[in-house]
């Protein structure tokens, strides 16, 4: 056979992580990204990676970050591959370190941790408040180290549109769109692994990326991949609102102190330094004395709702609170905080130094993705040998980081999503080397035919989408996709209102039937891949709101108030989404929870 | 007292060798306006403000927090990120969006940085560890030490520095600040520091920082205020310590 080769898709953490280890091993990678990969969504975690490293003589351990990953996902996430994640930590973190990650460090020069959510202990080590840029940065020298070397070769600004299967339905290989000369081109691969991020898009705005419009796991899920766990959608309590997106406050600002308040007085017009004490309600310390601030993200973002829209006690009326940092000495804050800040000022012109922040809840994270496979020990972790890890139920094709689904349950714990990441990264790129030098005969061995075939389809495809002419503008459509799925597939949910939501998706589907295209040129067309990206999103729109329609239970980021409790004897399962024709088709797999047993979750 | 409509001026052009052009744009303000939602605004309805039909512009952007680097532009003319120009702080008047000078375009206001990223190859730019297995913690270094490295490791690459340099440009072979700031992080790392002759010998050729001409431009619009003439500086004795070295060992 001829030496193997891997195509990852998708430049942040987790691609890049895998590409070193794919790299490391010998073999050459090819990495599709639609932004030089530096620029990746990565960059914009905040607060910190988690991992026990113990450092504040607290007796943390691995098995105590383990329990807590499960709670804090109300007991959907698998729990092998979050052990071995659990255990993993202390050891990325280090890696890291290695790398020459400035993270911020002790009086005797050690790595600092501070405190994040749904946790009783300083497990979160960080570099300012721009972590996720930093490990980014490191993973992404490395990786040029490896291309400088000519073992990775990236393509920067292709678009993954969907995968080659030969007949007996492996991947082997994929079809990508070159977003400056907007010609398809399939390339031939052993294994093809999806590490596209979320899909935040899907609802206009949230803290996400421009390019995290989930149209690559849409993609492979409409070619027959298992879509998991759609409908857990994590909202995150602290974003700045923009007319562009919405912008996240990271949850370090509560982990260094900060305190989360509103004035006792609906409709209180006073500056919010004007309020005495007395006349504050910090309800998250109130209502859960043992947490406080630092409850888990899907309880925060409830009780801010609760607060703003029930009981209308919402700066200037909305669904807005105040985080409160002006305790805390600047040049504390500017140590730690100093990225996040600077944000605040530049959007709002308020120095969150001197005046409370107004924050408000945001579409932040999908804890659900494509489906994927894992081998677990008979001592409950992940066989690191196994090429089931990581591999989506199509035979070849894998995915990993945000795309997939199997790390955070219901509910994502705060600086869990770097490690997820990259201990994926670090599982899945071995488990497709193990995978490549398993199979008898190479990607590129398979007929040309088959990918002349997937290239012209697509190839057809996108000029179909380009000849379309019709009134509607396929911005304006999106706009409207953001809105109901903001209206109603976030917080709160009700069947009569999900119902409503998907009957709107399924007319803007029929309404972008009618979008044209805005631009016909041949180079550089945005709008086109954009269209082929809406279409997708409209597509996983409904995954996710039948998803939640279907689930009549509350867990972790999903609640519906005429449903409002966990009912593990019908629930406690893994949501399966299959394409068909007539839309998603869904079935459920229970959840392996013999290593942490489901208990009552409470954080009072 | 914000402005009611937002006009906007944007050179256009359609590909890396056609001519350039501009185009005028205007619609009514909202509030919390940055270049980015204009940019949004014109591609829900492309037409110009004088009515006539147009494709909406092309721009490069990813992150819109100013962490990425992508939406680099020239907003009247200053080098900037386009997500952090709120309309109310710009003064009244047209906005120009014009795309970097010193990249070849794309297209519109999108330009291609490659270079910026070929000279992080070339001046080796990374801590060449030994392998991402399981070795234990890295080097100690002090809160202090690691606070200045935070610094400069917050470079985005974005362009900034590198478009109001007079030394970078098509007639020089200049490798530019950007870079070279990138050599004074990873020569500071404990690790990075054995190696740090390697990335020295890389900027001490043709277009290496003796080619820098001390204008200080860059440290004047980098976004992330990257201390970067104080990264030059320190090359500069870096480099005298290593030539006179070379030269005693011969």
């Amino acid at each position: 056979m001829a030496a193997p080769r891997i195509a990852i898709v998708g430049g942040g953490l987790a691609g890049l992580m895998a590409a070193i280890k794919v790299a490391e091993s010998g073999v050459a990678v090819d990495l599709f990204s639609v932004v030089p990969v530096k620029r990746s969504h990565s960059v914009c975690a905040q607060g910190g990676i988690n991992g026990a490293v113990n450092v504040k003589g607290e007796d943390d351990s691995p098995e105590i970050h383990f329990v807590d990953t499960c709670r804090g996902g109300d007991f959907l996430a698998n729990q092998a591959p979050a052990r071995g994640m659990c255990y993993a930590a202390p050891g990325i973190i280090y890696l890291f370190d290695r790398m020459g990650v400035t993270f911020n460090r002790t009086a005797e020069g050690l790595l600092d941790f501070r405190r994040f959510g749904g946790t009783l202990y300083n497990r979160t080590a960080f570099a300012g408040a721009t972590t996720g840029q930093q490990l980014l940065y490191a993973l992404d020298e490395q990786v040029r180290r490896h291309e400088a070397a000519g073992l990775v070769t990236k393509y920067e600004g292709w678009e993954f549109v969907g995968t080659v299967k030969d007949d007996g339905g492996r991947c082997v290989g994929l079809v990508a769109l070159d977003l400056r000369t907007m010609k398809t081109k399939a390339f031939a691969a052993d294994a093809v692994m999806l590490a596209t991020g979320g899909p935040g898009l899907l609802y206009g705005q949230s803290t996400n990326s421009m390019i995290n419009s989930g149209s690559a796991t849409t993609a492979a899920y409409m070619e027959g991949a298992h879509y998991a766990n759609g409908e857990f959608i994590q909202i995150h309590p602290t974003a700045i609102p923009g007319a562009d997106k919405l912008r996240l406050m990271s949850e370090s600002a509560r982990g260094e102190g900060g305190r989360v308040w509103v004035p006792r007085t609906q409709g209180d017009k006073r500056a919010a330094k004007a309020i005495p004490e007395a006349e504050r309600w910090y309800f998250l310390e109130e209502k859960y004395p043992k947490y406080g601030n630092l409850v888990p993200r899907d309880v925060a973002s409830r009780e801010i709702h609760d607060v703003c829209v029930n009981k209308g006690l919402g700066v200037d009326g909305k669904l807005c609170v105040y985080l409160d940092l002006t305790h805390i000495p600047r040049a504390t804050l500017m140590r730690k905080l100093e990225g996040i800040l600077e944000i605040y000022q530049k959007f709002t012109g308020e120095d969150p130094c001197d005046v409370p922040m107004k924050i408000f809840p945001a579409v932040h994270y999908s804890m659900g993705g494509l489906w994927v496979d894992y081998e677990r020990t008979s001592d409950g972790f992940l066989d690191l040998g196994s090429h089931r890890n990581h591999m989506t139920n199509v035979p070849g094709l894998y995915a990993i980081g945000e795309a997939e689904y199997q790390y955070h349950g219901a509910n994502r714990l705060g600086a869990n999503s770097l490690l997820s990441c990259v201990y994926a990264g670090q599982v899945g790129g071995p488990a497709a080397v193990k995978w490549a030098q398993g199979q008898r005969k190479a990607g590129a061995e398979a007929p040309s035919s088959l990918f002349a075939a997937a290239e012209k389809k697509w190839a057809d495809h996108f000029t179909a989408l380009s000849r379309r002419d019709g009134p509607e503008n396929p911005y304006r459509l999106h706009e409207e996709l953001g809105r109901v799925m903001l209206e109603n597939v976030t917080i709160v949910r009700e069947n009569d209102r999900l119902r409503a939501t998907d009957a709107k998706i399924l007319e803007l589907m029929e309404r972008f039937k009618n979008a044209t295209v805005l631009d016909n040129g041949q180079w550089s067309n945005a709008p086109l891949a954009f269209m082929n990206q809406l279409s997708n999103m409209m597509q996983l729109a409904r995954v996710v709101t039948l998803g939640a329609l279907a689930r009549d239970e509350s867990r972790g980021s999903h609640y519906k108030p005429d449903f409002p409790t966990r009912n593990d004897e019908q629930w406690l399962k893994t949501t399966i989404a299959d394409h068909t024709p007539d839309g998603p088709r869904f079935s459920y797999e229970p959840v392996d929870v013999s290593l942490c047993t489901p208990v009552a979750r409470k954080y009072d | 007292m914000p402005r009611q409509t937002i006009e906007l001026r944007i050179r256009r052009q359609d590909s890396p060798t056609a001519p350039s052009r501009w185009e005028e744009f205007a619609f009514p303000w909202q509030p919390n306006m940055n270049v980015i939602s204009c940019l949004m605004e014109i591609r829900k309805n492309p037409v110009t403000k004088q009515g006539r039909k147009t494709t909406p512009v092309h721009w490069d952007c990813s992150c819109l927090e100013e962490v990425c680097g992508a939406c680099t532009m020239q907003v009247n003319g200053k080098p900037r990120q386009s997500c952090t120009a709120l309309v109310d702080n710009l003064p009244g008047g047209a906005i120009t969006l014009e795309p970097l000078t010193k990249f070849p375009v794309v297209r519109d206001l999108q330009v291609d940085r490659k270079p910026m990223f070929e000279a992080l190859k070339q001046v080796r730019a990374w801590v060449p560890i030994d392998g991402t297995y399981d070795l234990g913690p890295g080097p100690k270094m002090s809160a202090g030490e690691a606070e200045v490295n935070y610094a400069f490791s917050r470079c985005m690459t974005c362009g900034c520095c590198m478009e109001v340099c007079p030394q970078y440009n098509d007639r020089s072979e200049f490798i530019g600040p950007a870079p070279l700031a990138q050599v004074r992080l990873f020569n500071a790392h404990p690790t990075g520091r054995m190696n740090a002759h390697e990335r020295l010998d890389a900027i001490m050729g043709v277009g290496g920082l003796v080619d820098c001409g001390n204008a200080q431009n860059c440290v004047e619009v980098c976004p992330k205020t990257i201390p970067l003439t104080e990264a030059l500086g320190e090359l500069g004795r870096q480099t005298t310590i290593y030539w006179l070295k070379r030269l005693f060992q011969k």
